[in-house]
């Protein structure tokens, strides 16, 4: 029983930062935009949000409080990632550039960023390698939750994981709420699905594609700044992000657009990532590694068979919306 | 609504042009409130472009539009929306994966939260007063055409539109919707709104309307009062009388059968039957017309001949040296090596038959690329075939290297056409290949296909002018909603005869079965 429970612990651990990658993306694809850089976002997102929490670190030195550096990851991570996808946006909503080149192109430029800056830090520490201390890394570590973390077994299983955890679920439920409650989830859908008839209607579509791919950038950027400072333990680590980008966006197609699904599709992925550690088969380390990779490409093939019209892509995804050409 | 007698819509003079062409020529045109006006007229003759500028969509060149008395400048759909003009689109404008009451809200301002139990209770109390049946919570995807109407009335009327104008809102019905249709356009009469509908079945008019306005090549003839007129001078006012072409119509050189269609039906991507038991039989060395207005089956017509299109029901069968082949449900490139050759010019012109980024020879080489067979292609033969081509029809074009994109729309007919005749076809198939044609351009295609005719080569030649129709054809078959009213000889019919034909069908007289 401990051990399921472990497991299933590590696996909400190691899935958070793909649901937040899947959560950006989903809001994304939404207005149409289908942005292929979410590995690209994410490393901004992570070398951002850990540079805004170690700078901060080294200038208080002993003062350091936890908050403040927890609030300086959030804001780094979420600018850097926005506004990567903010020059997506620029790109392909005003320039009408193609969505895919921009997307991997966005990935290429953003892994770049963050090793870039991420090895800068590094080798300018004294050290040789960037860290945050230990106040900061605490920060970041498991919540104690009053009486409901005592409780046993459900008190380890829902209620001993740190901030980010529950900032991703509520953020799942946030926008699910957003899509399916509200007049302007209802106008955003239009907007994906059909621009012409969405533009006829009123609304500016323009607009609501630039919003909605930059916040799911800057949710992006969120799970990368997790990688780093959770994952990773507040340690920049070259290469940190290494193909998350890519399972979250599979997740996506998984998920069927659809936040609730994302919550399921994120810990299935995060518990195949963590196998290796919990169930010994006796194969070689690197045929575990690749496990979320061949469920990625389970996952394609089967969701390409799928006819259900309720859970398909948002149908102008990939396409430019250009009002004369009706 | 007003007590006083004011038009609920009054345009003055209005002009509108598209480069040369001018689409509304100084049409004046008024509702009032509690009237339906039906706007009759041929295709092209300026109908949409007219409803056109009271929704928002083009701008007129010149002349006024009045709205309740007051001079108004309308330049956006949403300046339509806000003046109470709703425009129900002959293609839908709806989102298919949200449900009719998301679509009927979509875009609208209020809460940030939508109440659906409010907003389902505001729906069916419209839907009631007019008579409307639908569900708000059901998605669109699962509705027939009929119901994603209702729900495009359901949009402009929640928007409190009291001006309504339906363009062709009957082309996808079928005859019970219709009425049901018409039931809820006189209740909303009833309400004191204005409609203005846009059709050209003459039944229509005269059932549903109270006045009429007839338009032809983009002048207004004249408006009449519904009860003062009847379907003979409807159809005279529509048709009109244009100066007569003289075609010079070769006596049919052989009487054998070629093609044989029997009771063919087949439906489009909307489910629609588009041709609906439709039997006839296509002589070798005759021009065959299919008349008809446009959308009665005409493309699918042409497409279920060549196989692009899977039938339904029915067969067809080709007859060559007096043996009968079935060639339905063989593949275009089978079919194609039969004889069968299909030069449709779409509304685009280069949609179908040609790729306009290739140049000529290309072009050639897509019909004949398989032979000799091999990994390479021997560009010889078509380079050869494409200068042939270009001395013979008089194609003005800087050389066969020269993406046919860049050619004038004529000369690329003609090179459309010019493959298809070279192939040596046993049936043509030229659907309005005389489309956007000046009139000597016109004269090189009649001439080809009665080249071709005299040759022994079965024509199936479908047209837009019933004149051209009447001097080039031998006979002529009228398509009326996917089934055939009639086939008569083109000699001793009359355009009246053909006219009332396209719009009606009369049982009696209905070929097939």
């Amino acid at each position: 029983m401990g051990k399921i429970i472990d497991m299933i612990n590590a696996a909400v651990l190691a899935g958070t930062p793909l649901l937040f990658g899947t959560l950006g993306e989903i809001l994304t694809e939404k207005s149409g935009n289908l942005n292929l850089g979410v590995e690209g976002m994410m490393f901004m997102g992570g070398v951002s949000g850990f540079a805004a929490a170690y700078l901060y670190n080294i200038s208080a030195a002993q003062q350091t409080s936890g908050l403040i550096a927890v609030i300086f990851a959030i804001l780094g991570a979420f600018a850097a990632g926005a506004l990567g996808a903010l020059i997506y946006s620029f790109l392909t909503v005003t320039l009408r550039a193609n969505q895919n080149v921009t997307g991997l192109t966005l990935t290429i430029f953003g892994t770049g960023f963050g090793n870039f800056f991420g090895e800068h830090m590094a080798i300018s520490s004294p050290g040789g390698f960037a860290a945050v201390d230990n106040t900061v890394k605490a920060a970041f570590g498991a919540v104690d939750i009053p009486v409901l973390s005592k409780i046993p077994y459900i008190g380890k299983l829902l209620f001993s994981y740190n901030f980010m955890v529950y900032l991703s679920v509520f953020t799942a439920l946030l926008l699910a709420w957003f899509f399916y409650r509200t007049r302007y989830g209802l106008n955003l859908r239009a907007v994906g699905e059909n621009p012409a008839t969405a533009d006829a209607a009123g609304i500016n579509v323009t607009r609501y594609k630039y919003i909605a791919t930059t916040i799911g950038g800057g949710i992006c950027g969120l799970g990368g700044m997790y990688v780093v400072m959770v994952t990773c333990s507040g340690v920049w680590v070259h290469n940190s992000i290494s193909g998350l980008g890519w399972i979250a966006v599979a997740l996506v197609i998984f998920a069927a657009w659809d936040p609730y699904r994302a919550l399921i599709g994120s810990l299935l992925f995060g518990g195949l990532s963590i196998m290796r550690l919990y169930v010994q088969l006796g194969i070689p380390m690197q045929i575990y590694d690749m496990l979320p990779f061949v469920g990625t490409v389970i996952v394609l093939i089967l969701t390409s068979v799928r006819q259900s019209r309720q859970r398909s892509q948002p149908k102008s995804c990939g396409t430019n919306y250009f009002r004369e050409e009706r | 609504m007003k007590s006083k007698p004011v038009d609920a819509i009054r345009i003055k003079n209005a002009c509108k042009s598209f480069g040369s062409v001018l689409a509304n020529d100084c049409v004046c045109l008024s509702v009032r409130n509690g009237e339906i006006l039906a706007l009759l007229g041929e295709n092209g003759s300026g109908k949409t472009t007219l409803v056109n500028m009271l929704s928002g969509i083009y701008f007129p060149d010149s002349g006024s539009i009045e709205v309740n008395g007051k001079e108004v400048t309308i330049r956006s759909p949403k300046d339509a929306f806000d003046l109470g003009i709703g425009m129900i689109h002959q293609h839908f404008k709806l989102v298919d994966v949200l449900t009719a009451a998301e679509n009927i809200v979509l875009g609208l301002p209020g809460s940030l939260r939508i109440d659906r139990s409010a907003l389902n209770a505001e729906i069916r109390a419209i839907s009631k007063r007019y008579g409307l049946e639908v569900e708000p919570e059901k998605m669109i995807y699962d509705m027939s055409v009929s119901e994603k109407q209702t729900v495009e009335i359901l949009k402009v009327l929640y928007r409190g539109a009291s001006i309504l104008i339906l363009d062709e809102p009957t082309a996808v019905l079928t005859p019970q919707e219709t009425d049901k249709l018409f039931n809820i356009l006189r209740n909303m009469k009833k309400d004191g709104k204005a409609i203005i509908i846009i059709t050209h079945k003459l039944n229509e008019v005269l059932s549903i309307s109270d006045r009429v306005s007839i338009l032809r090549k983009g002048r207004l003839i004249d408006t009449v009062e519904t009860s003062t007129t009847n379907a003979q001078e409807l159809t005279e006012m529509m048709v009109g009388r244009f100066v007569s072409l003289a075609i010079d119509r070769a006596p049919c050189a052989d009487t054998e059968q070629r093609l044989r269609l029997r009771s063919v039906t087949c439906r489009n991507a909307d489910g629609v039957k588009a041709l609906n038991n439709v039997s006839f039989t296509l002589m070798a060395g005759e021009i065959l017309g299919v008349a008809g207005i446009a959308g009665s089956g005409q493309k699918e017509l042409c497409e279920v001949i060549s196989g692009l299109h899977p039938i339904e029901e029915g067969k067809i069968s080709l007859v060559l040296r007096d043996r009968e082949e079935k060639i339905s449900g063989l593949s275009p490139s089978e079919i194609a090596n039969r004889g069968v050759s299909l030069a449709f010019v779409p509304e685009d012109r280069l949609g179908m038959g040609l790729v306009a980024s290739m140049d000529m020879v290309d072009n050639m080489m897509l019909k004949s690329y398989k032979d000799p067979p091999g990994f390479f292609v021997d560009r010889k033969p078509p380079k050869e075939m494409a200068e042939r081509l270009i001395r013979r029809l008089e194609i003005v074009t800087p050389g066969t290297s020269t993406p046919v994109r860049r050619l004038s729309g004529g000369n690329v007919q003609k090179v459309l056409l010019g493959r298809e005749i070279a192939s040596n076809p046993s049936v043509l198939i030229a659907a309005y290949p005389v489309r956007g044609l000046d009139i000597n351009s016109s004269y090189t295609v009649y001439d080809l296909l009665n080249e071709q005719k005299q040759k022994g080569v079965a024509v199936l030649y479908i047209g837009e002018d019933l004149d051209v129709l009447l001097e080039l054809c031998d006979r002529i078959l009228v398509l009326c909603g996917g089934r055939v009213s009639g086939i008569v000889d083109a000699r001793s019919t009359s355009k009246e005869e053909i006219g009332m034909m396209m719009v009606h069908i009369d049982e009696e007289k209905e070929v097939g079965a």
